[in-house]
């Protein structure tokens, strides 16, 4: 699988090197190439030489998300730091390049909720928090 | 009519403003608290303060019975998403969303937010408007409604300079409208006569322009027909 992901945050490039090591092809974009460095962080050898690909890009940008290979992907993952930029890019995905399988991170439990019942696969991870803090807390109901 | 407006910068406060005085309820949402604590010296109540891509800021703000919702925050995305939950979840009837980044507008589109206001588009549309070599001007787009209102200038020799109304050859869907000739306008008749230097306004269907202008133009393509 081709798998093209947007942030290169501590989700975004953990996701990116779990799934080169699984032996899909990875694509990994992000407005800062710093973010790069996550990449090769406690690797023995460098993310271009392991076979990903990175490029530095807006995600609203059209020729930025072609020239990240967005025509290509089978699986599009946004994860970025912003939930409406998230929101936005993954139905350009799902819309205008027909990527078969979109993923969205949300962070507001709101709108995760509302977007999932409009057909877009979002992962929550402040309602995952909450869910488990409730029952470290108060324990099963 | 109820209006509650997202983002309170120059656009949004103006708005506001304009709105309120001519007696219509009106909530601008702002997400910046230092210039929350500015516009509600003035707007008081009117004035909310909070995200307005969170939907409880907007469910406080009364989306539920808007009948209109401006999206003019300066952040594409935010509009994008302020206008799709307006339109979609709380089932406004009206949206009217801005766009910062020209290069963002079929992203709007795409989404089906409209009608947009784009400033750079604006400002280019007046300088068309004021520099009549480009020849073919777009003065209005109703997308939803199918139609276009466009600004021609009549070139000369061209095949419809020096004929009658009447006689100019014109396909299906477009209509003169109007003639602009030495600063005034008028509303042709079928024995009006369009002369060269003439601005015509034309409605048409979008789409028809091309089978348009090459008869308002001055060259030969347009005189030999």
């Amino acid at each position: 699988m081709f798998i093209l992901i947007i942030g290169c945050g501590r989700v975004g490039s953990t996701l990116a090197k779990r799934a080169l090591e699984r032996g899909h092809e990875v694509s990994v974009m992000d407005v800062d190439p710093l973010s790069h460095e996550r990449l090769d962080r406690d690797q023995t050898v460098t993310w271009e030489d392991a076979g990903g690909r990175f490029t530095v890009g807006t995600a609203l940008e059209i020729s930025a998300l072609t020239e990240a290979g967005i025509e290509q992907a089978d699986v599009f993952m946004a994860a970025t730091s912003g939930d409406n930029t998230n929101l936005v890019i993954s139905q350009i995905a799902q819309r205008r390049f027909n990527v078969p399988k979109v993923v969205v991170r949300v962070a507001d439990p709101a709108r995760a909720a509302w977007y999932s019942e409009q057909g877009l696969h979002t992962i929550c991870a402040t309602q995952v928090a909450i869910d488990l803090a409730e029952q470290a807390v108060l324990g099963a109901a | 009519m109820y209006v509650i407006i997202a983002g309170a910068g120059k656009v949004g406060w103006n708005l506001a403003r304009e709105l309120m005085t001519r007696d219509r309820e009106v909530t601008v949402i702002e997400s910046d608290h230092a210039r929350f604590r500015v516009i509600e010296e003035e707007l008081e109540h009117a004035a909310q303060y909070g995200d307005a891509t969170e939907l409880w800021v907007l469910e406080r703000a009364g989306i539920q019975r808007a009948d209109l919702v401006i999206a003019v925050t300066g952040d594409d995305e935010d509009n994008i998403l302020i206008s799709q939950v307006a339109k979609e979840k709380y089932g406004v009837q009206r949206i009217v969303a801005r766009v910062n980044n020209p290069r963002n507008l079929e992203h709007f589109k795409l989404l089906g937010i409209q009608p947009v206001v784009s400033a750079t588009d604006l400002i280019l549309r007046l300088i068309e408007h004021e520099v009549p070599e480009y020849g073919l001007v777009q003065l209005l787009a109703l997308e939803e409604e199918h139609l276009e209102i466009i600004e021609l200038e009549v070139g000369e020799g061209s095949h419809v300079a020096g004929r009658r109304v009447a006689d100019i050859v014109l396909p299906e869907g477009v209509l003169i409208i109007s003639v602009l000739r030495n600063g005034l306008g008028f509303v042709p008749k079928a024995d009006s006569v369009i002369e060269a230097g003439d601005q015509v306004l034309l409605i048409l269907d979008p789409g028809l322009e091309s089978q348009i202008t090459f008869r308002f133009s001055p060259s030969e393509a347009g005189s030999s027909i």
